[in-house]
């Protein structure tokens, strides 16, 4: 299953669960899942880049998610 | 290590295509642009750090002769919510109140009104009949005491975001975390423990061209705008925000830029104007003073950073922990989570925590500036590892190589490792010539490491095919690094031409699609992406109407050093068509021969690097000299290798001045003290050796050719390295920034 990791401002609102691992195909799947088990993430789930097997994305939707993937919750950078 | 490949036109460095403009003068800046009946606007600004304003009063610029329009706070739609993304980003509603005041002036120079005028000198005096009643309040100018529970809030309603809302306001606006592994067990571990307090002041990006722009809106609330800017299709869409207004009526035109390196991702004077010129019915130009710029644009954060390591004898890190706070100045957006994102990335640690404070301030809203939050977090842990490099008789780079991050090592932030270069650089700095050499009598050598992560995100690019078979490239990223030559690169190396048939054009908000922002290292990375793929779109077009010429199936063609051929084993009798055959039919096969392409880039490869450098000082007077200088960066591959390596040097430069010199100065009233090029000192030509740079290429495998972003890593070493070098030379550990003549000394008596 793949593994999913949370940075510390989710896990305050995770009820304290860091990571947790789970079968979804790709990113979209993820996220409803996740607005399902914790519908206060939604907001910072928005503004929020995710790193899928090491691969940082600003604006993932449909990657995949395979059953041994990692995915990283972080902050967005942009830059200057 | 993949191996290398050879390119035809990659890797050369043709004279850039617009240097003959620039240094002739012939180049449009954004305070270049005259319209017929253009007027001009000025800025009020406020003359206390933090006020209460209670009243403005406008009609008194209003009666002066030649005034056409004049705005306040008041003028401006209210706008809630949505977040502008970007280190110093912050909301839309800060960035309204940035642009201008509304109920208080939360810095010395904040704007509070503005004057459209018949000139210039007419709309300056206006600013003097405007009435502004202030209740100064006491300023909040120092990061720490700022953070305390008894501090004046600069942000009654600011409550610091945490999941449980505080029960009362702080000028703490954020807190970030990153942690692993078991501090307690890493430390214990440990044979020596390093630990110390390092402070670097906040200092502006020191562009030469100020912000400048000319707006001109008709009756019907649309028209353009011409401005100096990182990003116009960015810059539209906020000005729209602030203004309510569809950012279709608005056409944005970036200018040739002087200089931006973050600080001009975001609008100061555009809504203004905009909003001058749609009240005046006139164009209305805009500009800054040196003046201005320093006392109203964003700077970047001053940190207060503390951190403790502990290494084993051999060199190895067993723990870090480390506490910074960050000056985010008169609303929230500084860059404190990609500082601790950045802070140990170079190294495969185990154990570690980093905790960082944005904290708000009466000092000007901060902006990005190049890798924002690095150069800050990395100055103090690179301080401290080479403190332990001296406590265990170890040389720097060897330190360094004993903890390197490589391919697959977990990043402090999460994810594993692609392959980098960190290891490359270290190597060949090891091997480099200046490191090789004996340290000069009566200096320090300093070594550091940077890093930054770089991003992709979205960009577009159309190719038109001219009736000779030249090949125009527009997209929409503003040319501050020489992207347009490495567009033509990478244009004419896809299609198999020479550079010479290559042209490349920004275009405006109207002419092409969208573009983010040229910043985040991106450019090269992201718009290069998608010219790339215009060209393949080019290609795919090319074969298809030679193959209508020829009479046989799309498939039965191939594409070959700029021409179309037919694929092996095919009997054709036909003559090779090249892009001037191929536009020269296009009539009869289908019309103007254009490809195009839009991405969303993803896969931006972080860009490591190892600076070292020689400094002496004087210990009569505190003065150094830095005697030389050498950058090593993993580029992933060097598009434009002159290109690359002034985007080295410029970094580099400007990590020096910010190390030796560079601070914003207040008084006691918060009230900038050095607010000119003369009292900020940043370097000339004449200060500074010539800059050595080695480029190293680990491809990214993400890209087409391989390309890392190059323009945001140089700035994060040269803090560390030149404080280590001077530390060394002096033989004592100097933690705080800038080293100054009368820090040094001061530290020196201490």
């Amino acid at each position: 299953m793949a593994r999913i990791v949370f940075p510390d401002n989710f896990v305050a609102l995770t009820g304290g669960e860091r990571e947790f691992n789970i079968d979804v195909g790709d990113y979209r799947a993820l996220v409803m899942e996740l607005k399902k088990r914790w519908p206060q993430l939604a907001g910072l789930l928005e503004k929020t880049a995710v790193a899928i097997d090491g691969q940082i994305y600003q604006d993932a939707f449909l990657e995949t998610i395979n059953t041994d993937s990692e995915v990283f919750f972080m902050a967005r950078i942009e830059g200057g | 290590m993949a191996e290398a490949v050879e390119y035809k036109q990659i890797g050369t460095s043709p004279i850039r295509p617009d240097g003959v403009d620039k240094v002739t003068g012939r180049a449009q800046f954004g305070a270049d642009l005259v319209l017929p009946n253009m007027i001009h606007g000025q800025v009020l600004r406020s003359p206390h750090a933090h006020a209460r304003i209670k009243s403005i009063d406008l009609s008194g610029a209003m009666a002066v002769d030649g005034v056409l329009a004049a705005i306040c706070g008041d003028d401006f739609p209210s706008v809630e919510g949505g977040e502008i993304g970007g280190e110093g980003g912050g909301t839309v509603s800060d960035l309204a109140k940035n642009v201008m005041a509304r109920d208080k002036a939360l810095y010395h120079g904040h704007a509070v009104a503005a004057v459209a005028a018949v000139t210039a000198e007419i709309a300056t005096a206006a600013l003097d009949a405007i009435k502004v009643e202030y209740e100064p309040l006491p300023p909040v100018l120092d990061v720490i005491s700022a953070m305390a529970e008894d501090s004046v809030l600069v942000d009654e309603n600011n409550y610091t975001k945490l999941p449980e809302k505080p029960d009362n306001p702080s000028n703490i606006a954020n807190v970030g975390t990153l942690a692993r592994g078991d501090l307690d067990k890493g430390f214990a571990a440990a044979d020596i423990v390093i630990e110390r307090e390092y402070k670097v002041p906040m200092a502006h990006q020191g562009y030469i061209e100020p912000h400048a722009c000319v707006a001109n809106i008709d009756e019907t609330g649309r028209g353009s705008v011409w401005c100096c800017t990182q990003g116009h299709f960015e810059f539209r869409s906020l000005t729209a925000k602030l203004l309510n207004k569809d950012l279709a009526d608005l056409k944005f035109i970036a200018s040739e830029i002087g200089g931006g390196f973050g600080g001009k991702t975001v609008v100061y004077l555009e809504p203004l104007a905009v909003m001058l010129s749609e009240m005046s019915g006139r164009p209305v130009k805009m500009t800054m003073t040196r003046e201005e710029v320093f006392r109203a644009t964003g700077p970047t954060s001053g940190t207060v950073a503390r951190v403790k390591v502990g290494l084993t004898n051999d060199g190895k890190i067993t723990a870090a922990d480390s506490w910074i706070a960050f000056e985010a100045g008169a609303f929230e957006g500084a860059p404190h989570m990609p500082g601790i994102m950045s802070m140990y990335a170079p190294y495969d640690l185990e154990n570690f925590k980093v905790e960082a404070f944005d904290v708000l301030v009466n000092k000007p809203k901060v902006a990005a500036y190049r890798a924002p939050g690095a150069p800050q977090t990395m100055h103090a842990f690179e301080c401290a590892l080479d403190e332990a490099a001296i406590a265990l008789d170890m040389d720097p780079l060897d330190l360094r190589m004993v903890n390197a991050a490589d391919e697959g090592t977990r990043a402090p932030y999460g994810p594993k490792f692609p392959p980098i270069g960190f290891k490359a650089c270290l190597e060949a700095a090891k091997n480099h010539p200046n490191y090789t050499k004996p340290v000069p009598a009566g200096a320090g050598r300093g070594v550091a490491a940077g890093f930054w992560f770089n991003i992709g995100m979205q960009s577009s690019a159309e190719i038109n095919i001219n009736e000779n078979g030249t090949v125009m490239v527009i997209e929409g990223s503003p040319d501050i690094g020489g992207s347009r030559a490495s567009m033509c690169l990478m244009a004419a190396e896809t299609l198999g031409i020479e550079y010479d048939s290559v042209r490349a054009q920004v275009g405006d908000t109207e002419s092409t699609g969208f573009c983010n922002v040229t910043g985040g290292s991106r450019t090269t990375f992201a718009t290069g992406m998608a010219v790339v793929q215009a060209c393949e779109d080019v290609i795919a077009e090319c074969k298809k109407r030679a193959a209508m010429s020829w009479g046989v199936d799309d498939d039965q063609v191939e594409w070959q050093d700029g021409q179309v051929v037919p694929a092996p084993g095919v009997n054709a009798d036909v003559t090779p068509m090249s892009l001037a055959d191929l536009a020269g039919s296009a009539a009869k096969t289908g019309g103007p021969i254009q490809g195009r392409a839009s991405v969303n880039a993803q896969g931006a490869g972080a860009s490591f690097s190892i600076n070292f450098t020689d400094i002496a000082v004087d210990p009569e007077t505190g003065k150094t000299e830095v005697l030389s200088y050498t950058a090593i960066q993993d580029a992933g591959t060097a598009i434009h290798p002159a290109y690359v390596e002034g985007q080295m040097q410029g970094g580099a430069a400007q990590g020096i001045g910010w190390a030796l010199n560079e601070e914003y100065i207040f008084d006691d009233d918060g009230v900038m003290e050095n607010a000119g090029f003369l009292d900020y000192r940043i370097p000339v030509a004449s200060d500074l050796p010539m800059i050595d740079t080695y480029i190293v290429e680990v491809p990214n495998p993400s890209h087409p050719y391989g390309v890392r972003g190059v323009g945001e890593t140089p700035i994060v070493a040269p803090l560390a390295a030149v404080s280590n070098a001077v530390s060394r030379a002096v033989g004592k550990r100097i933690c705080d920034l800038p080293l100054s003549p009368p820090n040094i000394l001061a530290a020196l008596d201490d």
